[in-house]
């Protein structure tokens, strides 16, 4: 029982430290890169236009994609390797 | 064949298909009416919550405002769509394990109390309430364009649809129905972008286009986007913008709000396991993502037609002569959504901004007298296949897809009201010992309630509807968002912080929109002039949202720290909906 607790609290952890890192990329890609750091991505030409524009207009939502896959996989492993899965 | 008969056929078309489904798809218990039974594919669900997400707004509105806002504007495609970050990661699981039917559901088992279940789906049924208003109202401005009927007989036409498969069919109905309206609204979407985009960027792809180059100047299209728009005294298209917070704030209410919306998040119950739950979000984003990547490319595309039809020889020449307007702004000027006033008394049609001082000069020098065109941002989508000259069954497409979009969402939202109603009122509060049918039976009359309630306030939209949408976001970012979320990642939160929580989220965010707004929305008694010079540092009333969340998140910690711990059967709950582990029984509860 203490055992499955400690798995329990220890699967949990690596699910928060998981879902920390990919809120960073989250707000980079959108708050950071698309409207924040815009001015200084201005130098980087896409398409008749900035990298901060593109990031804006479609980088983020790409990535958004990206972000939401990447958890799913890497957590449905996780539920396996702590033995929770269904 | 006239295009009136072609877009019958198409519409027609489509509502054979939704009856048909309605038809197969009834549901038989309890469970099939709130959660489809809980068997839908995540792939099939993506699709059917990329339908009852994208509402007439996205469909209609999105693009146009885009075109009129360019870059600043893109905080609703970021918006719009990074919820779904949080709602894959922070809440769609873990209320899939809980394996309840409803979002009041989770709140009043997880802060066992009456009262956070009432708050709960008091808020519910004011995001749901203001955001049908719309739907509604979209549904009855497609009919009364494409299909000659007035306004209201399309409402009422679209009640009697949703009211056959949503009665009978329930969530699983719905289900079906959503996935064959998103099919419809995808490929509406898509084909006139794809004509448009070969036409003027002679890529077939438009998200390519929009980063691509303009075939006739042999200019990349967003810097010829931005001369053109320059020479008239706008903006440029792709101008940063000088409110950094505002946008952060608006782009972060939009993406709390999305995650926040009772109907969307149910949707994610109706999977069979929790890994599908987190899967599910992410096919859900790729298929919003089809129309959300398109959209960015149809505004600008849109936006440069249009200068160019009214600018035939370039904005320096002469603007056209109103005798020589296109079909397509003939037939818009009739509905009132293009209007056109000779204020120079030249007969042709200016369009430039006169609002800009420094452009002021140029203007008396050409002899204007002030901007000639008023173009509503919705005609955009609407009016793109007629202003690109394309064949006339691509017209009863967008006909048939605006009314899919306005339909899927309506009806995603008359479930999240009626079940709040019949199993979080009827069967929770006033009648627990109501049986599977009698709950069935209040589930289905609580259905058709809320669709006569939604064509009643269809019908009768209060002025205010517009500016209820963005009160629907505030409040779902404000109140149910945080309560949430708090429910799953703390233990400590209990029943006495969640609810003070919800409440200070809630008040302090209708309190600051009324501020600028009016109280009620009623003009005339708001505080202050709704101007960025008022705005509490500088952050608008329709970016409160965000701010609301972390007022309910810290009076919740704080309540809940000064307040006893939860009980031990809460904290274990809480453990329970964190790992996958046994989900499949709790649904059967």
């Amino acid at each position: 029982m203490a055992d499955d607790k400690q798995n329990a609290a220890a699967y949990w952890k690596a699910n928060v430290r998981l879902i920390t890192w990919s809120l960073v990329v989250w707000a980079l890609v959108s708050y950071g890169f698309a409207i924040l750091l815009r001015p200084m991505l201005a130098g980087i030409p896409v398409g008749g236009t900035d990298l901060g524009f593109w990031f804006a207009q479609q980088g983020s939502i790409l990535t958004f994609i990206a972000i939401i896959f990447h958890y799913a996989w890497r957590l449905n492993k996780l539920d396996k390797e702590f033995g929770v899965e269904e | 064949m006239s295009q009136f008969a072609i877009n019958l056929i198409f519409v027609g078309a489509s509502f054979v298909l939704y009856i048909g489904i309605a038809i197969w798809a009834r549901a038989g218990s309890t469970k099939e009416f709130y959660v489809a039974g809980g068997g839908v594919n995540p792939i099939t669900n993506g699709m059917a919550t990329a339908a009852d997400w994208m509402s007439a707004a996205s469909f209609i509105s999105m693009a146009g405002l885009i075109a009129a806002g360019g870059y600043a504007n893109s905080t609703f495609l970021m918006g719009w769509t990074g919820g779904y970050v949080l709602l894959a990661m922070l809440l769609a699981p873990y209320l899939r394990k809980f394996g309840k039917f409803t979002v009041p559901d989770f709140i009043g088992d997880r802060f066992y109390s009456r009262g956070a279940r009432l708050t709960a789906v008091l808020c519910l049924i004011i995001m749901s309430v203001t955001y049908v208003i719309g739907q509604m109202t979209g549904a009855g401005v497609a009919f009364s364009r494409f299909l000659e009927v007035s306004s209201a007989a399309g409402i009422w036409i679209a009640a009697a649809i949703v009211f056959l498969y949503a009665v009978f069919g329930g969530m699983k109905g719905i289900t079906y129905t959503q996935v064959a309206q998103y099919v419809v609204l995808i490929v509406a979407y898509t084909i006139p972008a794809v004509f448009i985009s070969l036409q003027i960027t002679g890529n077939p792809l438009p998200p390519l286009g929009l980063f691509g180059t303009h075939l006739e100047s042999g200019m990349p299209l967003l810097e010829k986007l931005d001369e053109v728009v320059r020479e008239l005294g706008f903006r440029d298209y792709t101008a940063d913008v000088d409110n950094k917070l505002n946008m952060v704030l608006f782009t972060l209410s939009l993406m709390i709000g999305t995650a926040g919306l009772p109907h969307v998040i149910i949707r994610f119950f109706t999977v069979p396991k929790v890994a599908d739950a987190r899967w599910s979000a992410g096919w859900t984003l790729i298929f919003i993502a089809l129309l959300y990547l398109t959209a960015p490319a149809v505004a600008s595309m849109a936006r440069l037609n249009l200068v160019n039809t009214i600018y035939p020889e370039g904005p320096t020449a002469d603007a056209l002569a109103y005798a020589d307007r296109p079909e397509w702004i003939k037939t818009w000027e009739e509905t009132g959504l293009i209007r056109w006033e000779d204020k120079n008394n030249d007969g042709r049609i200016q369009m430039y901004n006169d609002a800009n001082a420094a452009y002021a000069p140029t203007a008396e020098a050409r002899g204007w007298n002030g901007n000639e065109l008023t173009v509503n941002n919705d005609i955009l989508v609407l009016a793109n296949p007629e202003i690109a000259n394309l064949p006339p069954w691509v017209i009863g497409l967008i006909a048939a897809g605006g009314i899919a979009a306005a339909l899927s969402t309506a009806a995603g939202l008359l479930l999240a009201i009626s079940s709040a109603v019949s199993h979080d009122l009827i069967k929770t509060i006033i009648n627990p010992n109501i049986s599977e049918k009698g709950e069935m039976m209040a589930a289905r009359i609580s259905m058709a309630g809320a669709i006569v309630l939604a064509t009643y306030l269809g019908l009768n939209p209060p002025g205010f509807a517009a500016q209820v949408v963005a009160l629907a976001f505030g409040i779902a970012a404000a109140s149910l968002f945080p309560a949430l979320m708090m429910g799953i990642f703390s233990k400590r939160v209990n029943d006495k912080g969640a609810i003070a929580g919800m409440l200070a989220g809630l008040i302090s965010t209708l309190v600051y929109i009324f501020t600028y707004l009016g109280w009620l929305f009623i003009p005339g008694t708001n505080m202050l002039a709704n101007t960025p010079d008022n705005w509490l540092f500088g952050v608008s009333p329709l970016s409160f949202g965000a701010i609301g969340a972390v007022i309910n998140f810290a009076v919740a910690y704080a309540v809940s720290l000064a307040t006893e711990e939860p009980p031990q059967e809460i904290q274990d709950l809480v453990e329970s909906v964190r790992t996958p582990k046994g989900a499949g029984a709790a649904l059967d509860h």
